[in-house]
């Protein structure tokens, strides 16, 4: 098993685990967390697969940088979001569903 | 001005970050200009695709694998074409939509902006990664419209929204990692004869999670769960943009991807074709009992996109003929149109009644009339009703259904349209024949203006007396086929 | 509730992706050489570089879109507080503020280096303005900036700048070479560098207001 194998096999660890923690935690930091544990998987796969046969490709480094920067914006978004939930409810935790 | 296809997405950019440092509330004017250009480009794309068929770009002019193509085909451009033709009434609706110092209109034009900005690059994108980006540009920028200058209850809809946006797309990613460490290429054009039936495991993973991810984004039944207080909690003129578009988008995707790249793996699994349209039937009936129950009207009208969406899933089974890829597109068309439409007669009657309950709009017809009317325009169009799209769509559907012997598809497309009348005439009922009670409190109609009117009225007439001419736009969909 | 149904059907998912990627063959396509064939004329030596800013500098373009629309969408979101008086968080530490004066320039200097340096290493513009952003940061945690309430005009323009050059530089290169972002090769190091420059200082201040618009929602009680 090469060293990119080995980084991919992890980041689609990372990703299923990312991925269980934005369904299962109500905690809304902590599931801002679990999304960045997702995406850190879904890169670590874009990267890792991609040089499994051990050379480097620029490619994938490039998108991932991409991905990177929208991940930021996408957490900097949220966190301004759980803030101002914060401020308005004094919890950190999303107010019961309701369907009506 | 010589390239229409790459101005669609420039302009938007442009106005949107122009609209940003002209101040808090700046920028309709601009943005109502822009948008007029932008019409025009579009209709000039669409002549230049019905001369010259499907048309690429190659940005950088390094071109696919190493480069990223645009591209417009027939479907592209219907879709580029419905978001411009609604766009434009919309943004006039804004304007007078929000007063100089609503918190929610504070930056609504540059948020608007890179929304559209986002759905014209989607629909001309032929890259699985630039798609990937743009469909973030259009989430974020939906996120935003929905939570802003908003309460704690929109708020919570907005993080809720943002988390689903964030699982689809983030599924999708690993989607697009899969691929390319598979095939080498993001280019939609170089893997389309590259997947084949005996496509690696992975391959079947990855078009799993994109089929995933983008039915979640879409909000397919059962991943409906956050489209009803997002779309409902938002102000009208987002909820209008929000159900009329954004949810087309990925639909549209999904589309493109099941037809182009992933032909090879669709085509041979025939029965795959039902998962997405057994979620649509139980979302039509899901949907519509939800809007027959619902107590807010923009509750009612936003259970009412699940269930049109729904429609939308039913074509999947019988994309081996033309006929169901245009009832699909006729379906966009007119749940597009009046969808807008009847969120923006919702916040006339809200602005006028100064609440959202259906109960309090006894009387409303006499007061509104021009409202009123184009909530029953919208409405017949949602129904199904002859000559509306509405109508053409559903036509179209049944008859697809029938030809392939899927009957049952016919039976849900009636069924359907039963339910959709029932919600439609709950409002219409409550407007139309119920007297106010005179000198009550409860039916005190505040002036507004009457552009907010107008331009509901436009948008649901346009969905109605689209059936009549429908048959040149469902031409132009076999135009280019798919990529 | 959910928890006994996700989390085997996220470990089924897992177990399968492992193994279908461990079984995966080489891809039929490879970019590489490409990259490599046409680096000569892209205008920077660093193959990642040359794919950011000019091969798929498209995708650059809109992510940049992407990071000017999240800081839009929170400043919709924050509450619009009356400008007042800027309250800087007071600090009686008499350290930490000094830290903070000598560190802030040489990370000026750090930023420009990672600038310079991204056309043949490792760096770039986003590098580059997130130095510069975590300047700001510091010198806001050390009490010598105040945290920022709704921008002026000419922050306005600063944030939106960089992007609003990247996006004519491609539209003037679509008038003139006849195809978005197609840089001429002669002076396609010198179009690079200058959306750089740009970029550097608007992500910079982007950057920065994702983290000091937010310090003055008052949004922690404690």
């Amino acid at each position: 098993m090469t060293s990119g194998l080995l980084f991919a096999c992890v980041g689609a660890l990372l990703f299923v685990m990312g991925v269980s923690g934005v369904l299962l935690i109500r905690h809304l930091l902590r599931r801002i967390l679990a999304f960045n544990l997702m995406g850190s998987g879904a890169f670590l796969v874009l990267v890792g697969l991609a040089q499994r046969h051990g050379v480097a490709d620029p490619v994938p480094q490039a998108m991932v940088l991409t991905g990177i920067v929208v991940a930021v914006a996408a957490t900097a978004l949220a966190l301004a979001l759980v803030r101002r939930l914060h401020a308005l409810t004094g919890k950190l935790e999303p107010p019961e569903a309701d369907d009506d | 001005m010589t390239d229409p296809l790459v101005w669609l997405i420039l302009l938007p950019l442009t106005w949107a970050s122009l609209a940003f440092p002209s101040g808090p509330g700046r920028g309709a004017w601009l943005a109502i200009a822009a948008l007029g250009v932008q019409l025009m480009l579009v209709l000039l794309l669409v002549v230049d695709v019905t001369e010259s068929g499907i048309l690429v770009r190659a940005v950088g002019g390094w071109g696919a694998p190493l480069g990223i193509d645009l591209a417009a085909d027939g479907l592209s451009v219907a879709m580029l074409l419905l978001t411009q033709v609604i766009a434009l009434p919309l943004a006039i609706y804004a304007r007078s939509y929000f007063s100089a110092t609503a918190p929610e209109g504070k930056y609504f034009w540059p948020l608007c902006g890179f929304l559209l900005a986002g759905l014209n690059g989607l629909y001309l994108s032929a890259d699985l990664f630039n798609l990937y980006v743009t469909l973030e540009l259009v989430g974020l920028a939906a996120v935003g419209l929905v939570a802003a200058g908003g309460g704690a209850r929109q708020i919570a809809a907005a993080l809720r929204y943002l988390f689903a946006m964030l699982l689809g797309s983030g599924a999708y990613l690993l989607a697009v990692a899969l691929i390319y460490a598979a095939y080498g290429t993001v280019s939609m054009k170089t893997l389309a004869p590259l997947i084949t039936a005996e496509a690696p495991v992975v391959i079947w993973l990855a078009g799993g999670l994109m089929l995933a991810g983008l039915m979640l984004k879409t909000a397919l039944f059962p991943f409906h769960f956050w489209l009803p207080p997002a779309h409902g909690g938002a102000s009208a003129p987002v909820s209008a943009l929000l159900s009329a578009l954004v949810v087309k988008a990925s639909f549209y995707l999904l589309l493109r991807l099941w037809l182009g790249p992933f032909a090879g793996l669709t085509a041979g699994a025939g029965l795959l074709g039902w998962l997405p349209a057994t979620l649509g039937a139980l979302a039509i009936l899901w949907g519509s009992c939800q809007a027959i129950r619902a107590q807010r009207i923009k509750m009612l009208i936003a259970y009412s996109t699940v269930a049109q969406l729904g429609y939308l899933f039913l074509i999947f089974p019988l994309l081996t003929g033309e006929a169901a890829l245009r009832a699909g597109i006729m379906q966009a068309f007119a749940h597009g149109l009046a969808k807008a439409a009847m969120f923006m007669t919702a916040g006339v009657l809200i602005k006028a009644t100064g609440q959202d309950r259906v109960d309090s709009l006894a009387g409303a017809a006499q007061q509104l009339p021009l409202t009123m009317f184009a909530f029953g325009l919208a409405g017949v169009t949602l129904t199904g009703l002859p000559p509306s799209a509405g109508f053409l769509a559903k036509w179209q559907l049944i008859e697809a259904a029938m030809a392939q012997g899927a009957w049952i598809i016919a039976v849900v497309v009636l069924v359907g349209g039963l339910l959709a009348a029932g919600y439609v005439f709950r409002v219409l009922r409550q407007g139309f024949l119920l007297v106010p009670a005179t000198s009550a409190d409860t039916s005190v109609f505040h002036p507004l203006p009457r552009t907010l009117e107008w331009m509901a009225l436009l948008l649901a007439a346009a969905s109605v007396l689209l059936g009549l001419r429908g048959v040149e736009l469902m031409e132009l969909v076999s135009l280019g086929g798919a990529v | 509730m959910k928890r006994p149904v996700v989390i085997p059907a996220a470990l089924l998912f897992a177990v399968v992706l492992i193994l279908a990627m461990v079984d995966l063959a080489p891809p039929a396509l490879d970019l590489r050489p490409l990259v490599a064939a046409n680096l000569a004329s892209s205008g920077v030596a660093h193959p990642v570089t040359a794919v950011l800013l000019n091969y798929r500098a498209y995708d650059t373009l809109l992510e940049i879109g992407v990071l000017l629309l999240a800081l839009v969408a929170i400043l919709a979101v924050s509450e619009s507080v009356p400008t007042t008086s800027s309250t800087s968080a007071t600090s009686s530490d008499l350290l930490l503020p000094m830290l903070g004066r000598i560190a802030a320039p040489v990370m000026v200097v750090v930023a420009v280096y990672l600038l310079s340096a991204g056309t043949s290493a490792p760096g770039g513009a986003f590098q580059a303005g997130a130095v510069l952003a975590a300047a700001a940061v510091l010198l806001h945690l050390t009490g010598l900036l105040p945290g920022w309430r709704q921008p002026g005009v000419s922050l306005r323009w600063g944030l939106a700048g960089g992007f609003l050059l990247f996006v004519g530089v491609g539209a003037i290169l679509l008038l003139v070479e006849g195809d978005l972002l197609r840089y001429p090769p002669d002076h396609a190091g010198v179009l690079i560098f200058l959306i750089e420059s740009g970029l550097t200082l608007s992500l910079g201040l982007i950057l920065a207001g994702l983290f000091l618009f937010l310090s003055h929602d008052k949004g922690d009680v404690g």
